[in-house]
C-alpha cells in the first residue's frame, strides 16, 4: 500500500486547523518524535480556532490555553504556522501529502445543526454558532446583523453554548465591556432591549448538558432572576450520579424563585419547538410540551403531548449543536458529520481501510461534544496512531523535498501569515486593549488583520 | 491548605500529569473523564505542593484560602467529588 518510511530526514506532518485539537496534536507529535517537523495551517490569519471564536468573551481566561500550547510548540524549534491558507483552495490534500509524511485534519465543526421546523429562515431566527462567531469577532461573521430590539429571546438547546448566549444577552454593558467581546457586538448589545431569555430543553433538567460550573456561574448575574419550569417527573430528574450537582444547582434556582430583578433567564424544560412564527420576521415560537419515556437502551426520549402554546419573542437562536463540513478530497460520514476514522486514521467508509498518511483529530473526528481538554486525549490517540504507522513503515515518503514546500506555498498565497505575523496581530490586539482599559480588542476585518500582520 | 480546582477548568489534565500524589480525578485514564464537568482535587490527599497550579494552562487551581468569595463553593465541590467518586 505504501513505500516504507526510510530515513530521508525527519517526519514531516501537516496539521490543518489551529484550534485546541490541532495544537494538542502538534505538541504531542513534537514531544513524542524528537525530530518531527510540524507545519500548521489555518484558513484565517489567526491562531486558536474555537478557543478564540467559540469560547464566550466572559470566559476569556479559557482562551489562554492556546497561548500555552503555542509556546510549547514553538519552543521545539520544529513548528511553523501558516495562517491565511485554506486547504482545498490554496493547497490540496494531494499537495500536502506530496510534501509531508502525514496530514492531520483538526479543522473542527464550523457549521450548525438546524431544527428542521417551519420559519427557520425568518429574520430574527439565527444559528447560535453564528451569533457566537459574531460576538467573538470572526471575520466571516462580523457583518452579520442581529436585531436586539425585542424584549424576549428564545434559545433552543440545553448545552453550554445556550447558556453562553443567554449570559451575553443578559450581561450588563459594563460587564461586557470588561471582556474581549468584539467592538461591533458591544455596540449592538449596549442598546439591546432584551430583558428575558428563554432557554428551551426538550427533555428534563437531568438530561440537560449544561455543566455544573456554567450553572453555578449564573449566580453572578445579579440583576437577573433565574426561573425554572418543567423540572418535574421521575425521568426528568433521573440524573447520572456524576451529574448530580447539575440537578442540585437547577433545583436551588427553582427554590430561590423570583426576586423581582429587572431581567429574567427562564430555563424551560420538557418543551420542544414546533414552528417559528412571523410574517416578515420572528414574532414567536410555537412549542409543544413533552413527556419523557425510557427506551430499552436506557436513553430517555421526549414525546410530544397535545398541549401546544406560543411564546412571543423577536429572536430565536437554535443551539442544538455544531456540525462539521465535509473536507475536500476526503470521505465524509454525513450522518455523524465526521471524517470516517478508526482511532484517528481516516478510513475508506466502504472497506474501513486507512487512507495512507491521513488522520483526523478533535470535533471533526468524534463529533462536536466535549470541551477544550477532551481534545487532548483525542489528539493524543490520533498522534499515537500516526507514530505507530510511521514506525511500522506504513507512511509514504513525500515525493517532494522539504525545501520546495515554501516555494509552492508562496506561489499559491502571497499574503501568508507566519507565526511572527500572527504575534504582531496578537500584540497589537493586547496593546489596543491596554490603551482602552479592556483585556484586548480583537480585530475582525480581514484587511485590518492583514495590515497589522505586515 | 489544600488546593482547589475552580469552574473555569477545561479538563486539560496537565495538573494530573504533575501531581506527585495522584490526588486529581478523574484522570484521563479513568472512566468518568469523558463526562466530567471539571477535574477535582481530593483535599485529604493533596500535599499543597503547588505543582498543579503551576501546570494549569489557565490558572484554574488555587489554594483554598485564596479563593475569592464567588468561587468559595468550589472548595466543597472538590471535597464532595473526592468523597463520592467511583473507585
Amino acid at each position: 500500500m505504501s513505500r516504507s518510511l526510510t530515513h530521508h530526514g525527519p517526519l514531516r506532518v501537516a496539521i490543518v486547523g489551529s484550534g485546541p485539537s490541532g495544537l494538542y496534536a502538534a505538541v504531542e507529535l513534537l514531544k513524542k518524535n524528537p525530530g518531527a517537523q510540524v507545519e500548521m495551517f489555518d484558513r484565517l490569519p489567526i491562531l486558536g480556532g474555537l478557543a478564540r471564536f467559540g469560547v464566550a468573551p466572559d470566559h476569556a481566561v479559557r482562551r489562554r490555553v492556546t497561548a500555552v500550547y503555542e509556546r510549547l510548540a514553538l519552543a521545539s524549534g520544529r513548528y511553523r504556522f501558516h495562517g491565511n491558507v485554506e486547504i482545498g483552495r490554496h493547497l490540496s490534500h494531494q499537495d500536502l501529502l506530496a510534501h509531508h509524511h502525514a496530514v492531520v485534519y483538526s479543522s473542527g465543526a464550523a457549521s450548525d445543526r438546524r431544527l428542521g421546523i417551519g420559519g427557520e429562515d425568518l429574520k430574527g431566527s439565527h444559528a447560535a454558532t453564528e451569533f457566537v462567531a459574531w460576538y467573538n469577532g470572526h471575520p466571516d461573521f462580523r457583518d452579520r446583523s442581529f436585531d436586539l430590539s425585542t424584549e424576549r429571546a428564545i434559545v433552543v438547546g440545553n448545552g453550554n453554548v445556550a447558556l453562553d448566549i443567554a449570559r451575553v444577552l443578559l450581561l450588563s454593558t459594563d460587564k461586557l465591556r470588561a471582556t474581549d467581546i468584539a467592538d461591533h457586538a458591544l455596540t449592538v448589545l449596549a442598546s439591546s432591549k432584551v430583558r428575558e431569555v428563554v432557554v428551551l430543553g426538550r427533555r428534563g433538567p437531568a438530561q440537560a448538558a449544561f455543566t455544573a460550573p456554567e450553572l453555578l456561574e449564573l449566580e453572578s448575574l445579579d440583576d437577573v432572576d433565574i426561573v425554572v419550569e418543567g423540572s418535574v417527573g421521575a425521568l426528568a430528574r433521573q440524573v447520572r450520579p456524576e451529574h448530580a450537582l447539575r440537578l442540585q444547582l437547577i433545583d436551588e434556582y427553582a427554590r430561590r424563585g423570583v426576586l423581582g430583578r429587572p431581567k429574567r433567564l427562564l430555563l424551560r424544560f420538557l418543551t420542544s419547538p414546533v414552528e417559528i412564527l412571523g410574517q416578515e420576521r420572528v414574532e414567536g415560537l410555537r412549542v409543544v410540551s413533552n413527556s419523557l419515556a425510557a427506551q430499552n437502551d436506557g436513553v430517555i426520549v421526549a414525546k410530544p403531548m397535545d398541549s401546544v402554546g406560543i411564546i412571543p419573542a423577536g429572536l430565536v437562536f437554535r443551539s442544538v449543536g455544531y456540525r462539521a463540513n465535509a473536507v475536500a478530497d476526503l470521505p465524509f460520514d454525513e450522518a455523524r458529520a465526521v471524517l470516517p476514522n478508526e482511532l484517528g486514521r481516516v478510513v475508506d467508509p466502504a472497506t474501513r481501510q486507512p487512507l495512507t498518511g491521513t488522520y483526523v483529530a478533535g470535533w471533526l473526528k468524534r463529533g462536536p461534544s466535549g470541551g477544550i481538554g477532551a481534545n487532548k486525549v483525542c489528539s493524543r490517540q490520533t498522534v499515537a496512531a500516526l507514530l505507530e504507522d510511521a514506525a511500522a513503515g506504513r507512511l509514504a515518503e513525500p515525493a517532494e523535498l522539504a525545501d520546495r514546500f515554501d516555494r509552492l506555498l508562496e506561489s499559491r498565497q502571497s499574503a501568508l501569515i507566519d507565526y511572527r505575523a500572527w504575534k504582531r496581530i496578537d500584540r497589537y490586539e493586547r496593546n489596543q486593549g491596554a490603551a482602552t482599559g479592556r483585556t484586548r480588542v480583537n480585530l475582525s476585518r480581514m484587511e485590518d488583520l492583514l495590515r497589522i500582520a505586515r | 491548605m489544600a488546593y482547589v480546582i475552580i469552574g473555569t477548568c477545561i479538563n486539560d489534565g496537565a495538573c494530573v500529569d504533575v501531581c506527585p500524589v495522584n490526588c486529581i480525578h478523574p484522570t484521563p485514564g479513568e472512566a468518568g473523564f469523558a463526562t466530567a464537568d471539571m477535574l477535582y482535587i481530593d483535599p485529604t490527599v493533596c500535599v499543597h505542593c503547588n505543582a498543579c497550579a503551576e501546570a494549569c494552562p489557565i490558572a484554574a487551581i488555587m489554594p483554598a484560602d485564596k479563593l475569592p468569595a464567588h468561587l468559595a463553593r468550589y472548595e466543597q465541590i472538590n471535597a464532595e467529588y473526592a468523597r463520592s467518586r467511583p473507585r
